[in-house]
């Protein structure tokens, strides 16, 4: 199993490769676009800030690869919301995979939001063996809006999507590497399913 | 709904745990790894790691020991002590951590407070302020709370915010050490000119202490040192209780 995980300069990138070497498996950060179209799952990691990651991916085309990709793609937090249609951070045209606008959390929260939320409404074959209401790791200031492509919901204030997929994208807003346990089951649903 | 956290915290010198540990489960407790990986595994919502020597070839270290913590635990984790250039954060994040702690340095630098928020984000960047009540209002103090300065803790939280702290570590250098409960009150003040998270520190000597923190005021995690370390407070029987008193606690 090849997995590649986009080196785009932005995010926490380490720690998703460690997570994948405790799961077993090899993850190659890269940004070479012939490697991560050859791979068999690609992971989408970020953390940053949305326009600055957005034209480190215009630099490297990587913004027209990405949406092209046919094999499953896992994006993680920022990864997730470059996948939408368009963010408030910055005025951001993103990559256009999920049809939503990610928008930032109300000023009466504390923003941003960090710590252990729970997950519900739990769909698809990414949450099997996760119960509902599980805690999941989550630092961020902007949030994607509950949507038909919605398959996780937390809640911080209103009900958002805390996971969302559409065809062979997948985006969580959590952060599977450093959810415990539980993060690392949904690693491997992600890894181990179709 | 989101849950407080509880985070244990450890001192690290030479790459190895100050001030002593005491589990008898462990084969080597002065082992940074072991510790934080038992940690992990025992409900530790998230780790700190301060490294308090000075030198720069120990800072590399410091960064490598990142890289190896990142390696071996699942949870996130926060580094601090002695960061004074981006650079020395850009390594550090690169080599896993989660989040920097910034003290001494921002209060003299503050404008660095921005340059790391708009480099990194403001959820990356933690302003740890260590205060003590005197004549009547709370000062910043600095270097572990040796100097103190004529800066007062409410405007300096207010100003960190504005600058883009993403979250504030606060320690009241009163309560620190005495195992006597933490500074509510100052921090019931503080939860309500901040709306960022904010971590209490300093003064948990029983597991009371941790309920009465997050009844009283908006506060958003509590880290301890020595209560942990010598197993006074079970992180697993902390947390039960505290959900058992309607907290929202992860177990």
């Amino acid at each position: 199993m090849r997995i590649a995980i986009i080196d785009y300069g932005a995010g926490n990138i380490q720690s998703v490769k460690y997570a994948l070497k405790r799961l077993g498996c090899k993850g190659i950060l890269t940004s070479d676009k012939e490697v991560i179209s050859g791979s068999d799952k690609v992971i989408f990691p970020g953390v940053g800030q949305a326009s600055s990651a957005m034209k480190k991916l215009k630099s490297e085309s990587l913004n027209v690869l990405i949406p092209n990709l046919k094999q499953p793609v896992l994006g993680i937090c920022l990864g997730m919301q470059l996948m939408c249609d368009f963010s408030d951070e910055g005025n951001t045209e993103c990559l256009k995979i999920f049809n939503s606008k990610v928008k930032k959390f109300d000023n009466s929260l504390k923003v941003p939001q960090i710590g252990w939320n729970t997950v519900f409404d739990l769909k698809t074959s990414l949450f099997d063996s996760i119960s509902e209401k599980e805690y999941m790791y989550l630092v961020h200031s902007y949030f994607v809006p509950v949507s038909p492509e919605t398959i996780a919901t937390s809640k911080y204030g209103i009900d958002y999507s805390t996971a969302i997929k559409k065809n062979n994208f997948t985006g969580v807003q959590f952060h599977p590497e450093k959810s415990g346990g539980k993060g690392e089951i949904i690693l491997k649903n992600f890894i181990t399913n179709p | 709904m989101l849950a407080k956290r509880i985070i244990p915290c450890l001192d690290i010198k030479d790459s190895r745990t100050v001030k002593g540990v005491n589990f008898v489960d462990l084969i080597d407790a002065g082992d940074p790894i072991e510790l934080a990986r038992y940690y992990s595994e025992n409900g530790a919502d998230e780790l700190v790691f301060l490294d308090i020597t000075a030198t720069k070839e120990d800072r590399k270290t410091f960064a490598k020991l990142a890289d190896q913590i990142s390696e071996n635990i699942n949870i996130p984790f926060t580094v601090g002590g002695g960061i004074k250039t981006v650079e020395d954060v850009d390594i550090l994040l690169k080599s896993g951590a989660d989040k920097v702690s910034i003290n001494s340095y921002a209060v003299k630098n503050p404008d660095f407070i921005n340059e790391l928020a708009t480099n990194f984000g403001t959820q990356c960047v933690v302003v740890a302020i260590d205060a003590k009540y005197v004549n009547d209002d709370w000062f910043v103090y600095l270097v572990g709370g040796r100097v103190k300065t004529d800066v007062r803790l409410f405007d300096w939280a207010k100003e960190v915010e504005d600058r883009g702290a993403g979250e504030i570590l606060f320690t009241s250098m009163d309560h620190d050490g005495t195992k006597n409960g933490f500074a509510c009150q100052a921090l019931e003040k503080l939860s309500q000119i901040v709306n960022i998270p904010i971590i209490a520190s300093g003064g948990a000597g029983k597991i009371e202490h941790f309920s009465e923190v997050f009844k009283s005021g908006n506060i958003d995690a509590a880290l301890a040192a020595s209560v942990f370390h010598f197993n006074e407070i079970g992180l697993q029987e902390l947390k039960i209780e505290l959900k058992n008193s309607n907290i929202p606690i992860r177990l």
